[in-house]
């Protein structure tokens, strides 16, 4: 189905299914632990072997000597891969460091072998009898020390990007002749997913046709990728991927876990199952890329923004790419003289690349601060400061319209529910005791992005629905929506459906990243249940065309019979994918929202507590307001962590993430997150899919550490411009304590 | 991991006699730190003596006023306790501050006096760290180090001793008693039981080898109003910035210690006798001759600030 005109009316406006809060279908299996995830599918195949991967202790150089004789003959020990033993394996499209083989190291605990064994703790143990040698070369660690990198434009391969220098108007002399001014610089950490299930991968060879049973968000580029990297035909690869624990964006390529797992069963000639251990995954999967941004607007007395500037700089491994933080800033608010650029500096740190909202999380964290800056600088409320510089035109482009845009409305009735009148506007003048308490607001802007998406519907004789797709579902509910909009399709309730997810044998989907999934698998469903209506009509002696499908049942002409009577002879299979024309070109799609937050800080010890957040979203039409809901709960508590713990710690000698593991890279935890609201505008974008939705999963976290950087900062009067906001950064300059 | 042997004591002496008789053999109780760090190679016991079932178990009244708290008492025990609630509140405190529900279920008494760094090189066995493997030089000094200590530490280390209810025995002069191999008992000042780093960084504490705890003592209730302040990033579940335990009489009297500044519970004779005059005078001594190791001066304000709360806390009770 192509889908290149407005959507008009269609059955899923009947919205009997789709659009209702409903409890995830596949949630049983979850709370009784019998969904399966990667690493436990002890049935799929026998006689499985546990690999255990060994990362490299140095972040530049070569390994000189790896001695495998020691752990080969260690108890239980299968095989010992070592990088040594083999050049360089291909770079798939989507990775910047080599996954292995080869001597050279490229950043720290890059994979240089994996050990098998009969158990994983004789793996593990003989992973310890190795003693690799090194021969370590000097490394570019500081990304402070590249101010001057080159300009770089790029994408973010997850939904946005931008040139490397682009300019509308007049940028320098509107900013020369602003009245007021902001010129400011900010910088966000290197951050890591930090999901709950780790990178884990069994693999199984048979003859030379290779299965992995795997935790990855993108199985159509997974099963690309990793035929290229073992240099196999994809073919002869299958990927299965039905649950996955989380992901981020940290399991959208391919990673060593199922390199590994691969080249590990090959050598012990039996099935191997490899999950990286939680300190490997710090540095030897990708991350969040740090970024110090430069932002300076102008505007009038009257509130006005005449001039923007956003300009950042990131880092990455050489042929890496720049985190995208610019994006958004193209298109947020209105502005006539603008200038954008990236710059990025090679770094030989761990690989850089997409994580929840590449590109606009960072963006925002440092836009939406300066915006709060300037608001104070024009004394103007910093919710009427953003609406005033609405624009509902692409403000680079503008006889582009956005397709929808409520980011007014967000904020407004964001602001009368949160009580926002009641925020003073003098910070450091709230208490509570020995608390300094404020409120922060920030803009949330996240693109919608369209891909292709298939499904094939399938119907039998007992009336059920099955959908299968190579779609994933990351813990985000697409088993539900899925289920859904097969139910409202066809007229079926959601106990008559059945999901199928996460399999290369599958259509190819979308897949889960950039916040793209929901819209646009659930178009694919669309397009293959058209497919089937049809046939069931067909079947059924009536008109397609005047078929109308509800309670198991399908009607036309006065003549109705029952679905599973129409599969009496055989199943009724509707295959088709959702494919997009030009709308996107001539609309701009990207969905919105208004972040609002309290915040306490003690007065004493500098400790930031939230007490409360409230997200309104602009988003589409939301599928299922229940999962959505908890997409955008995680992704806000995923701002916090941003906002006031999450940061990578570079050791600048030695070239790493020196915080790997859960104890040192804090998350938050159930005591730092408070009451927590969260509203979607009524919305349903035509322009978008027929489905008329978009995405929230990553919008859900652009703007937040905005909004409580901002609440912290009208706490205590001391504006922190580098994240993540620590005591330490405000301890000696809060006001005193009466 | 490394393969090890294991067996289970069935009185403290035959404990101690067994990890003595055995090289490179160690205790286990909760096992929530040793088994972490066995399984990073960082601790590569060859035989684990298990004393949970030593009976150690209880908390009994010491005739004459002061409790005795068996080396096995798991410290969601020690904290619910009401004598402790009652009488000790700042180790109660203490004690729930740390970790998470789970681990205070399993963790114990000793264990939890024995639990090591986490300056996290010495997680990182690719890293230098002359506390895990003396001589190697320390990867932290000139690295990442907002975590680690400002004072009492040394150039061969510069980790801090990361425990919530040592700092609170700390300042109730607790006693730690011990069984030896040869059976012969010692009670030693919690004062002495950590070490400062010095040029050995892998001594860490008093105890010889095969040495059992087997008890903590405390003295007779101290009255005051006892505080715990724990400051750290995120709510709960973390290691402490900075920890303050206090005891404050009325007339603004009282002692103080210091956790996450120092290898060791940080306590100075001086502090305690400036208690009267301020957060200010307190710091002054406590935190005398510190140094900084770069990420970190910010823990000696904010110790003082601590105080500063601690003590207002006292003023408005
Ligand atoms: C994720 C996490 C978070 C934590 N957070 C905190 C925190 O915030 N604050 C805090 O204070 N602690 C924290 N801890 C540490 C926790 O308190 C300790 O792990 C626990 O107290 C250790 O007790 P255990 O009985 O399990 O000791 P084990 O692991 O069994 O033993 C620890 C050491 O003590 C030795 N040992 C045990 N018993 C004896 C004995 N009777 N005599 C002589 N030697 C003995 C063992 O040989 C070993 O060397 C945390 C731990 C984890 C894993
Ligand atoms: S501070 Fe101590 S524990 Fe940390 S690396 Fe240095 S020697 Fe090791």
């Amino acid at each position: 189905m192509k889908f290149d005109a407005p959507a008009g009316a269609n059955p899923i406006d009947k919205l009997r299914v789709v659009g209702r809060p409903t409890d995830r279908i596949d949630g049983p299996r979850k709370t009784t632990g019998t969904a399966p995830y990667a690493y436990e599918r002890h049935d799929v195949v026998p006689n499985q072997a546990y690999g255990y991967v060994v990362g490299a202790g140095i972040a530049k150089g070569r390994l000189t000597r790896l001695d495998v004789s020691a752990a080969k003959s260690a108890p239980g020990v299968l095989a010992v891969v070592s990088t040594l033993d083999m050049d360089r394996l291909p770079l798939s499209k989507m990775n910047t460091a080599s996954l292995f083989g080869g001597a050279e190291i490229q950043h720290y605990h890059q994979a240089i072998a994996l050990v098998v064994a009969e158990t994983f703790e004789q793996a593990r143990g003989a992973a310890f009898l190795l003693h690799p040698e090194y021969q370590a070369t000097p490394g570019r660690f500081d990304l402070q020390a590249h101010e001057d990198a080159p300009l770089v434009g790029g994408s973010s391969g997850e939904g946005s990007g931008g040139p490397k220098l682009d300019r509308v108007g007049d940028f320098d002399m509107a900013f020369a002749q602003a009245s007021v001014k902001l010129d400011q610089r900010y910088t966000t950490p290197d951050e890591s997913h930090a999901m709950m299930e780790p990178h884990a991968t069994i693999a199984a060879w048979d003859g030379d046709r290779l299965t992995i049973w795997t935790s990855n968000q993108m199985i159509a580029w997974n099963k690309r990728d990793l035929a290229k990297t073992l240099g196999m035909s994809p073919d002869k690869l299958r990927v299965d991927s039905p649950f996955i624990g989380g992901g981020f964006g940290g399991k959208l390529f391919v990673r060593a876990d199922s390199v590994l797992a691969a080249l590990g069963a090959r050598a012990a000639g039996r099935p191997v199952k490899v999950a990286l251990t939680r300190p490997l995954i710090f540095n030897n999967t990708t991350h969040r890329p740090a970024t110090m941004q430069r932002i300076r607007l102008g505007a009038g007395r009257d509130g006005r923004l005449v001039a923007i500037a956003h300009e950042s700089l990131s880092g990455d491994l050489p042929d890496g790419k720049p985190e995208t933080a610019v994006a958004q800033t193209k298109l947020l608010y209105a502005g006539a003289n603008r200038l954008i650029s990236m710059r990025l500096a090679t770094l030989d740190l761990p690989e850089g690349n997409a994580m929840r909202a590449p590109g606009e999380a960072p963006g925002l964290m440092a836009l939406e601060m300066a915006m709060d800056e300037m608001a104070e600088a024009l004394d103007m409320d910093p919710v009427r400061f953003r609406i005033l510089n609405d624009t509902q035109t692409d403000p680079e482009k503008p006889g582009r319209p956005f397709s929808q845009r409520q980011l007014v409305e967000c904020l407004r009735t964001g602001a009368a529910r949160f009580g926002w009148d009641r925020r003073k506007p003098r910070p450091g003048t709230v208490r509570d005791g020995r608390w300094l308490v404020g409120m922060g607001v920030s803009a949330g802007f996240r693109n919608n992005l369209l891909q292709p998406s298939g499904a094939r519907v399938r119907l039998d004789k007992r009336g059920t629905v099955t959908v299968e797709t190579d779609m994933t579902d990351i813990g985000t509910g697409s088993y539900t929506i899925i289920a859904q909009t097969a139910a409202e399709m066809m007229g079926v309730e959601l106990d008559q459906v059945v999901v199928r997810l996460g399999d290369s044998d599958f259509p190819a989907s979308a897949g889960s990243g950039g916040q793209w999934g929901a819209n646009n698998s659930t178009s694919g469903v669309y397009a293959a249940c058209v497919k089937l209506r049809d046939a069931v009509a067909r079947a059924g002696g009536l008109d397609p065309d005047r078929a109308e499908f509800s309670g198991g049942r399908v009607a036309a002409g006065g003549r109705s019979i029952r679905l599973a009577d129409a599969a009496l002879h055989g199943d009724l299979v509707g295959d088709d994918r959702i494919e997009y024309g030009s709308l996107a070109k001539q609309y701009q799609q990207s969905t919105f929202a208004a972040h609002f937050v309290e915040a306490a800080v003690d007065g004493f010890t500098g400790e930031v507590r939230l007490r409360r957040m409230l997200a309104v979203c602009a988003a589409g039409r939301i599928l299922n307001p229940k999962t959505a809901r908890s997409q955008v709960i995680g992704a806000m508590t995923m701002g916090a962590g941003g906002a006031l713990m999450e940061e990578l710690a570079v050791d600048k000698r030695r070239g790493f993430f020196v915080n790997h593991d859960l104890a040192g890279y804090e998350v938050p935890v159930h005591a730092d997150i408070p009451h927590q609201d969260v509203v979607f505008l009524p919305e349903a974008d035509p322009v978008s899919s027929p489905m008329k939705a978009k995405g929230v999963g990553e919008l859900g976290l652009c703007g937040v550490a905005a909004a409580i950087a901002n609440a912290v900062y009208n706490a205590t009067g001391v504006r922190v411009r580098d994240y993540p906001v620590t005591l330490d950064k405000h301890l000696q300059r809060l006001p005193e304590l009466a | 991991m490394k393969p090890f042997t294991y067996e289970r004591a069935d009185s403290p002496a035959a404990a101690a006699a067994a990890v003595a008789r055995t090289p490179g053999a160690k205790f286990i109780a909760g096992g929530t730190n040793i088994l972490d760090l066995m399984k990073l190679q960082i601790e590569t016991p060859t035989h684990l003596v298990d004393v949970n079932r030593l009976a150690l178990d209880r908390i009994e009244d010491i005739p004459g006023g002061g409790v005795r708290i068996g080396a096995l008492v798991r410290n969601t025990a020690l904290a619910a306790d009401r004598r402790i609630r009652k009488h000790y509140g700042v180790l109660s405190r203490a004690i729930v501050a740390g970790a998470s529900g789970q681990l205070r279920n399993k963790a114990t008494t000793a264990g939890n006096l024995l639990q090591r760094t986490r300056c996290p090189y010495f997680y990182d066995t690719a890293q230098p760290c002359n506390k895990r493997a003396p001589g190697s030089g320390c990867a932290a000094i000139g690295g990442i180090s907002r975590q680690l200590a400002v004072i009492g530490a040394s150039d061969h280390c510069i980790a801090t001793y990361p425990g919530d209810m040592a700092v609170a025995m700390r300042v109730l002069d607790a006693t730690v008693e011990t069984v030896s191999p040869d059976g012969g008992t010692r009670a030693i000042p919690i004062a002495d039981f950590h070490l400062l780093p010095g040029d050995t960084p892998q001594k860490e504490n008093a105890l010889r080898p095969g040495e059992l705890i087997t008890a903590v003592t405390l003295p007779a209730p101290l009255g005051g109003r006892h505080f715990y302040q724990k400051v750290r990033d995120r709510a709960s579940y973390a290691f402490a910035l900075v920890s303050v335990a206090a005891v404050i009489h009325p007339d603004g009297s009282g002692r103080v210690a210091l956790g996450g500044v120092a290898p060791k519970p940080w306590r100075v004779d001086a502090a305690d006798a400036a208690m009267k005059h301020g957060s200010r005078a307190v710091a002054e001594p406590l935190l005398a001759g510190a140094r900084p190791a770069g990420d970190n001066a910010f823990k000696l304000p904010l110790a003082e600030r601590t105080l500063a709360l601690v003590m207002s806390e006292a003023k408005a009770a």
